[in-house]
Parts: structure tokens; C-alpha cells; sequence
């Protein structure tokens, strides 16, 4: 451990803003990141290409007080910045419930990062808008399951940033050089052999979803490498399980041999160390994190929700597929699609969403079911294909959650009631 | 003992250590900071007004909001005492004291001391932007 602290060395720039002759904006942003750089043992700061920012997210009073505060001392983002998600659907006004006076506030805090330059994309899913930072550069992201998307499968850089950190970063163009930013910390330190599952059940989303839970739970903030995976997973594979691994255990930066960028091989993904920890992997252990993602027994189900993280392209033509024949959703139950606008306008085009609206769907955009009331108040029992929608929403809002495949949640909508698909989670 | 300050602030209270890691959004009460993470071994207790003993903290990125947002309201832990270099916990306290002058001690222990912690106590934390002292009274006859 550090026996002592000390500030960062900065260039002339970074000098000038924090003395603040780039404004008091700047310069509180600045400040910001030098403290923070100084408890984290950085040595300098690195400039960033792009920002993602969490913090248009209602929390409380002190969101809306910082971005009103660099507002007013003049601040700008100093790199293009997109925004995660918000409390509010700004397209279809009136779906997201909640009292005049905590609209009122989600609106203000959203409307200052625009203010302050940031593009109104309101997306968890930024990796699916079309500028992508490129493989080995560095950024400044916020969103568990951004972080670990940009970092695992962009082979892009960045430490876990959180509310503050992305906005400061994103007004000052930089961030301490620590954590992920660094060689030295991206190498593997946990491996995970799953050549033991039958190479089918990879074929669900469910598979990677559940994966990514019990590699998350037992990895911690570790770096988990991963081998014996299918070589043709999807990026909506591995958005599932990076959700589900940053969501119950702390993962920013994962390795699948063969498949991620960093990991052609199982020796340059630990960067020629040795795994402090070997774990097989087995159907039953997919199993018991099905298990441990459910709260409610099958039988009674009110509402199923999609999208966690945000619904893509493809995951629209996979649905719309999925609903294509056969009967409309039981009008019982509420069929959620958390999406962002950018992909809503691309699914529009194709009809996807058309298709998924004729079943029955309804499509949530610029925030999520499970951080804004959405579902009906009268639901108990909802199902989802999320392992990051399942692992917060019993504590977020109070209900049961059934964790299922995107197939299951058809058939489940269709009948009104939970419908296993018991070839999916057969134990050989 | 001595520890390394994240942020400064001085804290008197009773000790509370955490069996597991926290997320203290989607796993705290932004108004009253109980924990109310179903997954978490300790929900139902509340670490507003305690030194919170911690290794690190977890999941989502919106935490440091909330912590922060539980500083304002005067429901946030008095002091936190680390195992390792946290920026969620560390960011909450430098905009708590950016915006309201509100200080929060962040202090990371080495390993020896941290895992020496007692479950049980008063801690005296006092740490300056350069150094800082935890004394721990637990009953104890020394």
C-alpha cells in the first residue's frame, strides 16, 4: 500500500484550468479530478477521446446542484459526451409515473447535461450508437455495464468512472492514469474453464446472462478470463454477461479466449502470469444462478420486461421473429422493451418495432423499467431475460422476478402465466 | 493506527463493518441510508452516523450520487474506512465538500490493521488532506 499521498504531475494546461483561467467550471471539474487522482496514487493525468456520463440519473438534490454549478462557471465538455440514461421517457411523455415535483427535477438534471454540451442520447448501451472508441483508447466511461463492454469487447480504456468523475472527466478532457487505464492491471487473474457445459446452451441468452451472474459473484473486481465459450457469440451475448458480472460482483474488464481482443490466448489474456484461481464451470452452476436470479415460483406472472441492458437491433429482429407467428401477448400481462431512441428509430424503420407492438410489446425509451415506475403498480411477479434487471429490481421496486430466456418470455406472454422451456435447463 | 486519507474530516462514532461489499445505490435508502439490498447479509442496518468499515465498494455507477446525496441529508456514514482505494466513496466525499463544505472522512487502512479491525467499537477518525489517525476504543482492557 501507498504510504503517502501526493498530487498528480500536470501539463501547463491542466495547470492553467485549475488555477481557473478556463473559467470556475473548469476549474471545480478540475479540482475534482486532481483529488480524485491523488487518492487513487495517480502520477499524472491522461488526456480522454469521449465520455460517457451516468449522472443525468435522478438521485437526490446534489446531482442538479453540481451541473448547475458548472453551468454557471461556464463549463463545457471538452470531448464528445453521451449520456446514460435518465428518470424520464422525453419521447412518450406520461409512461413514467412518479409526482409533478420529481419530474420536475428529473427533467432539470437531464436538461443541464445538455446544457453543458453532452449529446442527448440517454442510453446504458452506448457501444450500440455509431461512434465506438477504438481498440486501445483511452475514455472516460461511466455505467457498470458500459465500462465493462468498452474495456472487454472495444478493447477501449477505462476505469470504473461513476456520477462526478464523467462529468469532471468530460469538462477537463482527462482522467487520472490508474486502474484500467494501465498495462499492468488488465491482465487475467481468474479463470473460468466452461468447456464442461454442453456447447448447446450457449445458444440461449440466458446461458451468458446466468454465466456472467455466477462469474460476477465469484470473481468479485477481479479480472476473469474465460474459456471452452462458443467462438460466434454476438456483442448482445456479451452484453449480457458483462451486465451480469458488473452487477453482482464488480467486474470492469473480462477475457474471453477467442473472442474478446485482448485474449487470443489463454497466456497473453493473463499477460503471462499464472491464475490466482481456477473455476469449472458446469450446466448445474448455470442452473443454481437461474435459481438464484429467481424470486418467485412458475405460476402467476404480471409483467415481463426486455432490455436491460438497452434492447438492440438485433435483439428488435430477434423478437420480432420470436412473435412473428402465432398469438398475440395475453393482455393481462405488460410486455416491456427498454430501448434507446437512437436504436427505437432504426427499428422503426426495418418494422421490427412494429411487429413487436402488434404482439403486444410496449417500447420504454431514455431510461429503464427498473429505475423508473413503469410497470403497473398492481405487478408482483415479472419476468425478465436480465441478469442485471433481476439481481436489482426486487429491491428497486418490490416485486418477484422469474429470470427466463427471451423464447420463455414469449411463450410466458402468450399464456398469461409463467411457460419453462424445460429443454433449455436440462442437467446431461 | 495510521491510515492513508482519500479525503479529509474529523468523525467520532460507533463502527460498523460490513460482512460483504455495498452498493449503496439499489442497496441503500438514498433517504435514510439503511441498507435494503435483499442480497446483502446485513439489510435492516444502518450505516448513517457510523464509521463504516468496508473493503471496497460494488456494482453500480450511481452510487457515489447517492452517497453523496446521503451526505447532504446528513444520513451518510461519519467516516469510511477502506481496505483499498475506492472512487465511488471517494467522489461522494469530494463533492460533498466541493458543494457544502460537508466533510467525510475516506481513509484506507493496510491490510494488517484493517483485517485487525474489532466488529465492535468507537473510532476516532481525524484525517487531513496529508495523514491520518483512527484510534478504536472497544471496551476492551488494553
Amino acid at each position: 500500500m501507498r504510504q503517502a499521498v501526493g498530487d498528480p504531475e500536470l501539463t501547463a494546461a491542466q495547470r492553467e484550468m485549475l488555477a481557473g483561467r478556463r473559467g470556475d467550471g473548469a476549474a471545480l471539474a478540475m479540482r475534482v479530478i486532481v483529488r480524485l487522482a491523488r487518492a487513487l496514487g495517480a502520477d499524472r493525468l491522461i488526456p480522454v477521446d469521449s465520455a460517457h456520463v451516468d449522472g443525468c440519473l435522478f438521485h437526490g438534490q446534489v446531482g442538479i446542484d453540481l451541473v448547475e454549478r458548472l453551468i454557471a462557471g461556464g463549463a463545457r465538455v471538452a470531448v464528445p459526451t453521451t449520456l446514460n440514461v435518465g428518470s424520464l421517457d422525453l419521447l412518450h411523455p406520461g409512461v413514467v409515473r412518479g409526482d409533478a415535483a420529481d419530474r420536475a427535477d428529473a427533467r432539470r438534471l437531464m436538461d443541464g447535461y445538455v446544457a453543458l454540451g453532452a449529446e442527448p442520447t440517454w442510453t446504458c448501451a452506448p457501444y450500440q450508437l455509431r461512434e465506438r472508441p477504438a481498440y486501445g483508447r483511452h475514455v472516460a466511461w461511466a455505467e457498470s455495464n458500459a465500462i465493462v463492454f468498452a474495456n472487454s469487447v472495444l478493447g477501449a480504456r477505462t476505469d470504473r468512472y461513476g456520477d462526478f468523475a464523467d462529468i469532471c472527466a468530460a469538462v477537463t478532457g482527462s482522467a487520472p492514469y490508474v486502474g484500467l487505464h494501465r498495462d499492468e492491471n488488465r491482465a487475467g487473474q481468474v479463470l473460468f474453464d466452461c468447456s464442461r457445459v454442453p456447447a448447446g446452451a450457449f445458444a440461449s441468452d440466458v446461458a451468458w446472462a446466468a454465466l456472467g451472474h455466477l462469474v460476477g459473484r465469484r470473481s468479485g473486481t477481479r479480472v476473469p478470463v474465460l474459456t471452452g465459450l462458443p467462438g460466434d457469440a454476438d456483442e448482445d451475448r456479451l452484453k449480457a454477461f458483462g451486465a451480469a458480472a458488473a452487477s453482482a460482483g464488480g467486474v470492469a474488464l473480462f477475457h474471453a479466449v477467442g473472442l474478446t481482443p485482448e485474449a487470443p490466448d489463454v497466456a497473453t489474456a493473463f499477460g503471462g502470469r499464472a491464475a490466482e484461481r481456477r473455476h469449472e464451470v458446469t450446466a448445474a452452476d448455470l442452473l443454481a444462478a437461474r435459481d438464484e436470479l429467481t424470486t418467485a415460483p412458475d405460476g402467476r406472472l404480471d409483467a415481463i420486461s426486455v432490455g436491460t441492458p438497452h434492447f438492440s437491433v438485433a435483439e428488435f429482429r430477434a423478437l420480432a421473429a420470436l412473435v412473428a407467428d402465432g398469438p398475440p401477448f395475453d393482455e393481462d400481462i405488460e410486455f416491456w422493451i427498454s430501448t434507446s431512441r437512437a436504436v427505437l428509430a432504426e427499428a422503426e424503420r426495418n418494422g421490427d418495432a412494429a411487429a413487436c407492438r402488434r404482439a403486444g410489446a410496449r417500447i420504454l425509451v431514455d431510461t429503464c423499467t427498473y429505475i423508473a415506475p413503469v410497470l403497473r403498480t398492481s405487478a408482483r411477479v415479472v419476468m425478465t431475460n436480465s441478469a442485471k434487471w433481476a439481481w436489482y429490481a426486487p429491491t428497486n421496486l418490490g416485486i418477484d422476478v422469474v429470470f427466463a430466456s427471451l423464447p420463455e418470455c414469449v411463450l410466458s406472454a402468450r399464456a398469461g402465466r409463467v411457460v419453462r422451456d424445460p429443454g433449455l435447463w436440462r442437467v446431461p | 493506527m495510521i491510515g492513508v486519507p482519500l479525503s479529509p474530516g474529523c468523525a467520532t462514532a460507533p463502527l460498523l463493518l460490513l460482512d460483504e461489499p455495498l452498493s449503496f445505490w439499489g442497496g441503500t435508502d438514498v433517504a435514510t441510508g439503511e441498507i435494503t439490498d435483499v442480497h446483502h447479509p446485513q439489510r435492516g442496518a444502518s450505516p448513517a452516523g457510523r464509521v463504516l468499515v468496508m473493503s471496497g465498494s460494488r456494482g453500480s455507477s450511481s452510487s457515489s450520487s447517492v452517497l453523496a446525496e446521503q451526505m447532504r441529508r446528513g444520513v451518510s456514514p461519519a467516516a469510511v474506512l477502506l481496505r483499498r482505494p475506492d472512487a465511488i466513496v471517494t467522489l461522494a466525499a469530494i463533492v460533498a465538500r466541493e458543494l457544502y463544505s460537508i466533510e467525510v472522512p475516506i481513509v484506507v487502512l493496510s491490510a494488517e490493521d484493517f483485517d485487525a479491525l474489532p466488529r465492535k467499537g468507537m473510532v476516532t477518525v481525524s484525517a487531513t488532506d496529508e495523514n491520518a489517525e483512527i484510534s478504536i476504543d472497544d471496551g476492551r482492557r488494553r
